[in-house]
């Protein structure tokens, strides 16, 4: 079938008129209304099917990219010019952009073909997109189970095959937590790789978008598509972007592989822990060395993390006062019962919580505490990784601690932060990683997860490819599907 | 260090969110519960390391100050909430 295919088959179809880039987004949108995962916010049909159109008219005056016609969908927290753009929250239901993110206009620019934007946790905070005004996301593999979070839509539509790949964004582990929970490969870039002008800001130090696709060969090719210099983003790296496909076939004989023994302590369910050596004995086989390392303050990544990103997401969510744009209260009757009831009726429970955490450790007093200690924590847990990489190639280790979840079985927050525990660092660090599938335990995908040093996401693209090279993993769909 | 119920008011206040009475007392326990995660971060000795401001250590880039950015302005005010002769319109605060 059409939806089975990689976007590097697809190219190739498109390219051998196999079929059209209409017939593709006709094809994809049926399966996308069919759909019961939840798993989009908006559906663009008017829109895809126009870019198609026009898609089909550059194609067949030779006038085409790679990705000219390739359907795909937008997580829920790229600004979209004129098409809703929610971030998966009340405060942004009616908000239509006026402008494109510029992922976005550089897709536009490859007449790409957008399909709708998929469904998220509330301002990306939340690791089982049970935090959406929108209802949660269902994991395709079993319906009661989540799909993880924040990019909880997005994993779950290229799992389940009704999009070719779609975008997200991983601030904690948001790309690779639900790329590991739905099966599906995942990669969040270095810090400043992909340009962040237009995407809704969560935490501005760590928010970093990806792509999430079948295969690693794909992420490569989309890859290529999204990073570069962006002079909008001012903290937009200023690096050269490689041909993220050129070094696919490099052999991994001789690949150091270091494994963080703090990440194989308790608290890692029995199994994913064979699925994620088992993975690595694969990796044995084709020719790599394994070491042991240590991460000693990457268990300290958790309060780190959740002090850091609540500060930053309270500085940023402060622009969302009922005034310029967005959701205003009904008849406010005075300035501050404006800003009030605008915040308090248009954001949800956890992004009023992460809002306070950052109100309350920037408050005079209590800075020095926590907001000062935690940047120097990250230090330490950036030194560590430093210090790993001096003696390997590249880590790897599990992405989470359990597979797939049931919805509504987690309660408390501390419970819902304790579960990315293996994520937050590579954030904090600003290093590269990546989740990639590797197996089953008792029926729900697991993932192994990838770490590179600064920039190496040519390594990590090839280390994973050629683990899809020699395994089947990726191939697997959910059955009814 | 724990919060009392008062106290959540007044953060919530300085953030301009409200807390409902009845939904007081479960929000300070859990802001409690999470404050008693981050109490680890004490316990490290950080030494001499320096806060770690920038993921990659770099500092902000500066741009030439030209003006860049369009005109745009009926377009941004489209979806405002509520405009009157090019301002963005709030209850009085000054009579």
């Amino acid at each position: 079938m059409m939806h089975n295919l990689s976007i590097a088959e697809l190219i190739k179809g498109l390219k051998n008129k196999d079929f059209s880039s209409v017939e593709l987004t006709q094809h994809y949108l049926k399966r996308i209304n069919e759909s019961k995962l939840n798993a989009f916010i908006s559906v663009t049909d008017d829109l895809a099917l126009s870019q198609a159109n026009e898609a089909d008219l550059k194609i067949a005056k030779g006038d085409s990219t790679l990705l000219t016609g390739i359907p795909y969908a937008h997580k829920d927290i790229f600004c979209t010019k004129g098409v809703k753009t929610s971030a998966g929250s009340k405060m942004l239901d009616s908000f239509i952009s006026p402008y494109d993110a510029t992922l976005n206009h550089k897709f536009n620019l490859e007449n790409m073909v957008m399909l709708g934007k998929t469904n998220m946790d509330e301002f990306a905070m939340g690791s089982s997109n049970e935090n959406s005004y929108y209802g949660p996301v269902k994991n395709p593999w079993d319906l009661k189970k989540v799909p993880g979070g924040s990019s909880g839509g997005s994993a779950a539509a290229v799992a389940s095959r009704i999009t070719p790949f779609a975008t997200g964004t991983d601030t904690g582990g948001s790309i690779r937590q639900p790329a590991s929970l739905c099966g599906i490969t995942g990669i969040k870039p270095t810090y400043g790789r992909i340009s962040r002008y237009g995407m809704i800001a969560y935490a501005s130090s760590l928010d970093q978008a990806g792509p999430m696709t079948q295969t690693a060969e794909d992420a490569a090719i989309v890859l290529n598509a999204m990073a570069g210099f962006d002079s909008k983003d001012s903290t937009s790296a200023s690096k050269e972007t490689p041909d993220y496909t050129k070094k696919l076939t490099n052999s991994l004989d001789g690949l150091l592989i270091g494994l963080p023994k703090e990440f194989f302590s308790s608290g890692l369910d029995d199994g994913v822990e064979k699925v994620v050596m088992q993975a690595i004995k694969e990796y044995e086989a084709m020719g790599a060395k394994i070491k042991e390392v240590s991460l000693p303050n990457s268990m300290h990544a958790i309060p780190t993390y959740y002090i850091v990103a609540p500060c930053e997401c309270s500085s940023n969510l402060s622009r969302f006062d009922g005034v310029r744009y967005g959701y205003r209260c009904e008849d406010p009757k005075d300035l501050d019962d404006l800003y009030l009831r605008s915040r308090s009726e248009g954001f949800g429970k956890e992004v009023k919580r992460r809002i306070m955490i950052g109100a309350y450790a920037l408050s005079a007093g209590y800075y020095d505490a926590y907001y000062l200690k935690a940047q120097k924590v990250r230090q330490l847990i950036s030194e560590d990784f430093k210090k790993a990489f001096q003696s390997v190639d590249v880590i790897m280790g599990p992405v989470s601690p359990s597979t797939a979840f049931d919805l509504g079985s987690v309660k408390d927050p501390v419970s819902m932060y304790l579960a990315d525990i293996y994520t937050l660092s590579v954030n904090l660090a600003g290093l590269p990683g990546m989740s990639i599938p590797a197996g089953f335990s008792k029926n729900l995908p697991v993932g192994l997860q990838l770490i590179g040093n600064h920039w190496s996401e040519e390594l990590l693209l090839n280390t994973a490819h050629q683990f899809q090279l020699k395994t089947d993993w990726h191939k697997s769909t959910p059955i009814e599907l | 260090m724990s919060l009392d119920n008062k106290q959540v008011k007044e953060i919530a206040y300085l953030a301009r969110l409200s807390i409902e009475d009845t939904e007081l007392e479960q929000s300070t326990s859990e802001l409690n519960n999470i404050l008693s995660l981050m109490a680890d971060l004490s316990e490290i000795d950080t030494g001499d390391a320096e806060p770690m401001a920038h993921p990659l250590h770099m500092s902000q880039r500066l741009r030439e100050d030209e003006v860049t950015e369009e005109n745009l302005a009926e377009e941004f005010q489209a979806i405002a909430p509520k405009t009157g002769n090019s301002h963005f319109l709030v209850p009085t605060v000054i009579e």
